[in-house]
């Protein structure tokens, strides 16, 4: 049966629901309307309002009446409407959502999911295509998710929302709309495991979330070229599965790292410092990096420009075999 | 659609605060905001403000000897939180900011383990879930969202308790308090909102940092009563609170309370007020303190004597004496520990980082 990333992420809100009576979904628009991408759609009707609420238009609170809720016994799953509107949070998830379980020596578990639909590539308006996931892996306290299929959408949201940790739960909303044949419940690798998509003997591509079909597209591209990429789906980006990325530097001894974030301190930058630190007699060529650029994101019709796509990727697998 | 039936000029804040001890003690009855109290009671209020007192004044000793980094004082506030904190039941919840030794020692919170912060051996050292107690906020006003949404949760579970937050005047012009009970309003939360508006946020006077005409006008904006009383005068803290938590626990929701009172110390120990207000305010302000007003009441009641004086005094003292032997010289614990609370589970998370600090230890790194 086809399903999409947004109803596999629907479908397991509505098992974990279903399952544990302390589960909550909350945000804007989340009730009645099932989210503006109807990622929560029916929960309300389902589970009533209580279970299932719109709150007011207010992110920083939000996330703060989670940590209540949480300190309470509660397991909020709180939506961000989008990327760019989780700034208001900031210091809600930073100083008190990752910190306090550290602060009360573990005596306070705040196991709090927060869902954002994250990324470009949709012709959206400004402030709605920010890939902001460098802020949440540097926040120590914090898990950092991101599924980049159907499968793990719905297995690491389950696993998210069993977790006491709290977890940043980054949906990639270009794939919303992706489909895979496949039934669920589907149960799929535990989330801090990295996962190789495709087997390849040339270079290693690292990548998440709505990168991991571009850079599978790569993998086929490459093909033609009589290049054998290995593409490794990170999932986590906190905590980074450094022995399986290290493990696939060692058999190809190449390594592209591709992410729509703009480059400088990326989670790229992260891959390439622990690639050559465990690694480093395994490489044949300096780490790449196939980014955005470090700009603002751009106006819907200059996102092609911007967005890493198979070109971007194919030049720095050329260039990379090209040392 | 906002509630119909809600009079706005209800949640108005009256003309006058809600005063009914004079600085000699005179008791003033007000039908409205009854005092429930039998003599123990009201002996109690006195003793916790004194011990509060003690405790407060040794910390900032202790800060001038080098064993705290910093303290805030709560000295002059501590009618405004014990008689506020005295008004909830144990199993109500309070989430407090870092000033709020008083509402602490209400809770009986080991007031060494809470010190800790401000040595620096760690973080917080209290069991919340033991106390009711929240962990102290330092980020300013950011604890108002955690009691609203634990408040949130309790009338979803039925649970016929209240919560409450401490902050400042300068809080209020931070944005949570406000998301705060914009959430609060909507939902019906059982919390409230307990202002100390000590007049300064460090540095700045209340007239720089709002043009409200009170504090306890900004909760009306948000469909809830905002309500003041003298925060030097217990009884007046200890009743309107007492009421807001009636309140809420009927399920009319929630309340706005600005106790007005003085800060008679400096903002932190860091700090120099000398620089931005008199020795004339100061002595004014002296003039209404809490502790001194409410023993001129038991006086007058007879309820005050020199055996309960020096009962009251030793047990002040014994606390700090307390206080004093767990801070003093204390160690730091296991730096391991680092490491230890982060995550519930810390399955691939900073096991070399681990490592390597293990192994700083074990060659001597940090010693001397």
């Amino acid at each position: 049966m086809a399903v999409t990333l947004a109803q596999a992420i629907n479908q397991a809100l509505h098992d974990a629901m279903s399952e544990d009576e302390r589960v909550l979904v909350f945000g804007e628009d989340v009730g009645k309307l099932g989210g503006v991408f109807r990622v929560t759609d029916k929960l309300q009707e389902t589970f009533s309002e209580d279970r299932c609420f719109d709150t007011p238009l207010a992110e920083s609170g939000i996330i703060g009446t989670a940590i209540g809720l949480a300190m309470y016994g509660y397991r909020p799953v709180p939506e961000m409407q989008f990327d760019g509107f989780t700034y208001p949070a900031f210091e809600q998830i930073v100083s008190h959502l990752a910190k306090m379980p550290n602060r009360s020596r573990g005596r306070v578990k705040l196991p709090v999911t927060i869902r954002i639909p994250y990324g470009g590539g949709i012709g959206a308006v400004e402030h709605h295509s920010e890939s902001p996931e460098a802020y949440w892996a540097h926040t120590a306290g914090l898990k950092v998710f991101t599924p980049g299929t159907p499968e793990d959408a719905y297995s690491m949201m389950r696993a998210a929302i069993a977790m006491d940790d709290p977890v940043i739960f980054l949906e990639p909303k270009r794939r919303y709309w992706m489909k895979s044949d496949t039934a669920l419940p589907v149960e799929t690798e535990a989330p801090h495991k990295a996962v190789v998509r495709r087997q390849g003997t040339d270079v290693s591509v690292f990548c998440y979330g709505p990168m991991v079909r571009t850079a599978l597209e790569a993998a086929d591209a490459a093909a033609d070229e009589g290049w054998s990429l290995e593409v490794v789906d990170l999932r986590s980006l906190n905590p980074l599965d450094t022995p399986t990325i290290v493990e696939s530097v060692k058999r190809t001894g190449r390594a592209i790292v591709v992410h729509e974030a703009a480059q400088t301190l990326g989670m790229g930058a992260e891959i390439a410092a622990r690639v050559q630190e465990h690694a480093f007699y395994a490489l044949e060529a300096p780490v790449l990096r196939a980014t955005g650029y470090d700009t603002p994101y751009p106006p819907a019709k200059l996102e092609e420009f911007w967005l890493p796509d198979v070109d971007r990727i194919l030049d720095l697998v050329e260039r990379s075999l090209g040392y | 659609m906002a509630d119909a039936a809600i009079d706005p000029r209800e949640l108005l804040p009256p003309d006058e605060p809600v005063h009914l001890l004079d600085p000699d003690g005179t008791y003033h009855e007000d039908p409205d905001h009854p005092i429930d109290l039998d003599d123990a009671g009201l002996r109690e209020l006195y003793r916790l403000m004194v011990v509060t007192r003690k405790v407060d004044r040794e910390a900032i000793n202790l800060q001038r000897q080098g064993q705290l980094g910093v303290y805030a004082s709560c000295m002059g506030q501590e009618a405004a939180q014990v008689g506020s904190a005295y008004a909830l039941a144990d199993e109500d919840w309070i989430f407090p900011s870092y000033r709020e030794l008083g509402a602490a020692l209400v809770r009986q919170v080991d007031a060494a383990g809470l010190l800790h912060l401000y040595r620096g051996t760690w973080l917080s050292d209290h069991d919340p879930y033991k106390h009711h107690f929240g962990l102290m906020s330092i980020p300013i006003g950011t604890q108002a969202l955690h009691a609203t949404g634990f408040a949130m949760g309790a009338r979803l579970d039925n649970n016929p308790i209240v919560t409450m937050t401490y902050y400042g005047d300068g809080g209020t012009s931070e944005g949570d308090p406000h998301e705060a009970m914009t959430f609060a309003g909507v939902t019906k939360a059982p919390v409230i909102f307990f202002v100390q508006n000590n007049q300064y946020a460090i540095s700045v006077p209340l007239e720089k940092q709002t043009a409200a005409p009170t504090l306890a006008h900004k909760a009306v904006g948000y469909g809830l009563p905002g309500r003041r009383c003298d925060g030097n005068d217990v009884l007046a803290t200890y009743a309107l609170t007492k009421k807001a938590v009636e309140r809420a626990r009927r399920g009319e929701g929630p309340t706005f309370i600005e106790a007005l009172t003085y800060r008679m110390e400096a903002h932190t120990t860091s700090d120099d007020p000398s620089r931005y207000r008199t020795k004339d305010e100061l002595d004014e302000a002296a003039k209404t303190d809490p502790i001194a007003r409410m023993r001129n009441f038991l006086q007058q009641r007879d309820l005050y004597d020199t055996e309960l004086e020096q009962a009251i005094e030793d047990q002040a003292q014994e606390v700090a004496t307390y206080v004093r032997a767990g801070i003093y010289d204390a160690p730091h614990g296991d730096p391991m520990e680092l490491f230890e609370h982060v995550y519930v589970d810390p399955t691939g998370h900073f096991e070399l980082q681990r490592e390597q600090l293990r192994a700083e230890l074990d060659a001597g790194h940090g010693e001397g």
